[in-house]
């Protein structure tokens, strides 16, 4: 394949540029890649294939919906979003959450978090303890070291968490 | 002098190579996405906003003692060289380089921590580590995330968990990748099967600086794909037990060519080293694809190895534009770049006899 830029040399880098949300294939040669540097912000990004899903949508459910959705908090709409694959404030995730949340299922097979979350990872002690999984297997070492004290709270925080995690659940 | 050039005169810790897979499994790396309470995400931030949050993560990296060392540099103290050269060892994005607004990024002295601000989120902080340590780098950044987290808090939802301007990212927002060197499969043209599997198992493969399949240097960065729905240290488990299974058939495929293809590929790794020890003009690429079978050549003992693995992967970095033109101090044209890495690349291979 021929170089686009200048025609003449072999390509040998091929990117893929989105412009005005149309996907474009670009064929360089090393040197014309090299001269035109960053001029190729956008490589092909996750965003892309999120837009890529967008369209998938099925337009008779979605489309008039779409026109009227608008994030209160930020004045974003749900149409912008499907442009440009990106939120305008954390707002946005609630104000859009019926279309957006089955689009999240699709990308993400799933849609209930189950990693670290603020108040455990900003736990005043300062400790990088973050998952219950964690917890556990420090546990079982206070135990086998015979602290038995320190274990003890430690298994009543345990329980605390998985609490609250619980009650999380039934919620849904 | 630019600031930026403190980072060329040592070698990123991530290149230090380290346990006996490091040469297959060159780097570990975890970025994650957050974004500031009370801030729209970038897209919607105004002037004002983005000073403020430089300010802000300024002062809570002051208050952290891990992070209090950390080089601070606005959009101010780079210039486009410095930039690119950052891009080249991965502690920015090319989007963020490419970003005209105000901006920021942190970076440690060492090169294991960086922190891009006002990327495509507020905060994109990032571990490295050279080798196949996943869980470490996990281990240090999960403790700068919970520091910075009894600083100012991230938007969090209870169910999404951690919220991002691409619900791409949204959840954990974390991305664990290594960096794998593949010579063997790609030699023995297996690595496309590999790929396949990968996508199979929600894994994203890119080359060496996110481009798509066009792999240079042999080089590919292997990460989870999917950022919700399973807790952070399963997500890196999976992501671990997939990349050990790539090791053994990269080292089954080294087998294989030696064994079964030695002619050919005693032809191949000397015929790779003889081109670089004596070519006079030489593009990034073909250096790169070149250098990728001489480490393979010292790696299976073809090549009797008379530099460290450390100088050796360096070179892949020193080699690209940014770098050549911080070494020459003076910026080169392509073509004039071309004769430097020529120059370059001989000469740092001059202990390495044909
Ligand atoms: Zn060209
Ligand atoms: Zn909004």
């Amino acid at each position: 394949m021929i170089c686009t830029s200048c025609g003449v040399e072999e390509a040998t880098i091929h990117l893929t540029e989105i412009n005005n949300n149309q996907m474009m294939e670009i064929h360089l040669c090393e040197k014309c890649a090299q001269e035109k540097g960053t001029e190729f912000k956008t490589h092909f990004s996750i965003g892309d294939i999120l837009s890529g899903f967008i369209d998938l949508e099925d337009a008779a459910t979605a489309g008039r919906k779409k026109q009227a959705l608008v994030c209160a908090e930020c004045g974003s709409t749900y149409e912008q979003f499907t442009k440009s694959g990106r939120l305008g404030c954390a707002s946005c995730y609630t104000a859009f959450s019926k279309l957006l949340l089955p689009l999240i299922k699709r990308v993400q097979r799933s849609v209930q978090h189950c990693g670290k979350s603020p108040e455990i990872a900003g736990d005043k002690k300062g400790s990088s303890i973050q998952s219950l999984r964690q917890l556990r297997e420090k546990l079982q070492k206070m135990v086998a070291g015979e602290e038995f004290e320190k274990a003890a709270q430690l298994r009543d925080e345990i329980k605390k968490i998985e609490d609250k995690k619980k009650k999380k659940d039934s919620n849904e | 002098m630019s600031k930026v050039d403190v980072f060329l005169d040592h070698t990123a810790e991530w290149l230090r190579g380290g346990d006996a897979d490091s040469n297959i499994v060159v780097s570990s790396r975890i970025r994650l996405a957050r974004n500031i309470e009370g801030y729209p995400f970038i897209q919607r931030l105004k002037d004002d906003d983005r000073k403020e949050i430089i300010r802000l993560v300024s002062e809570a990296l002051q208050k952290i003692s891990q992070t209090r060392d950390l080089y601070y540099l606005q959009k101010a103290d780079m210039s486009d060289l410095d930039l690119l050269f950052l891009v080249e060892r991965h502690l920015i994005s090319r989007e963020h380089a490419a970003e005209q607004a105000e901006k920021a990024v942190a970076i440690s002295p060492n090169e294991v921590m960086s922190m891009m601000v006002l990327e495509e989120d507020h905060l994109r902080i990032q571990a490295f580590q050279s080798g196949f340590q996943l869980m470490e780098t996990w281990r240090i950044i999960n403790q700068i995330d919970a520091e910075l987290q009894k600083r100012m808090q991230f938007s969090f939802d209870p169910v999404l968990g951690y919220l991002t301007a691409c619900p791409t990212n949204v959840g954990t927002g974390m991305r664990a990748s290594c960096m794998l060197h593949l010579p063997s499969l790609v030699l023995t043209k297996q690595v496309h099967k590999v790929l396949q599997a990968l996508s199979k198992l929600n894994l994203a493969a890119r080359g060496l600086y996110g481009e798509g399949t066009q792999a240079t240097g042999n080089f590919f960065q292997i990460s989870n794909q999917m950022t919700l729905g399973q807790p952070e240290e399963e997500m890196i488990d999976n992501l671990v037990s997939v990349i050990r299974q790539i090791i053994e058939h990269e080292k089954e495929a080294q087998v294989y060519l030696k064994e079964q293809k030695q002619q050919k590929f005693l032809d191949q790794v000397w015929r790779a080293l003889g081109t670089l020890k004596s070519a006079r003009i030489i593009s990034s690429v073909e250096a790169m694809q070149l250098l990728s079978l001489t480490q393979l050549g010292i790696q299976t003992g073809v090549i009797q190895s008379q530099i460290s693995r450390q100088d050796l992967f360096a070179l892949f970095l020193l080699i690209q534009p940014a770098h050549l033109q911080k070494l020459a101090g003076k910026p080169l044209s392509s073509a004039e770049r071309d004769l430097y890495r020529a120059d370059l690349v001989r000469e740092r291979l001059r202990k390495l006899s044909l």
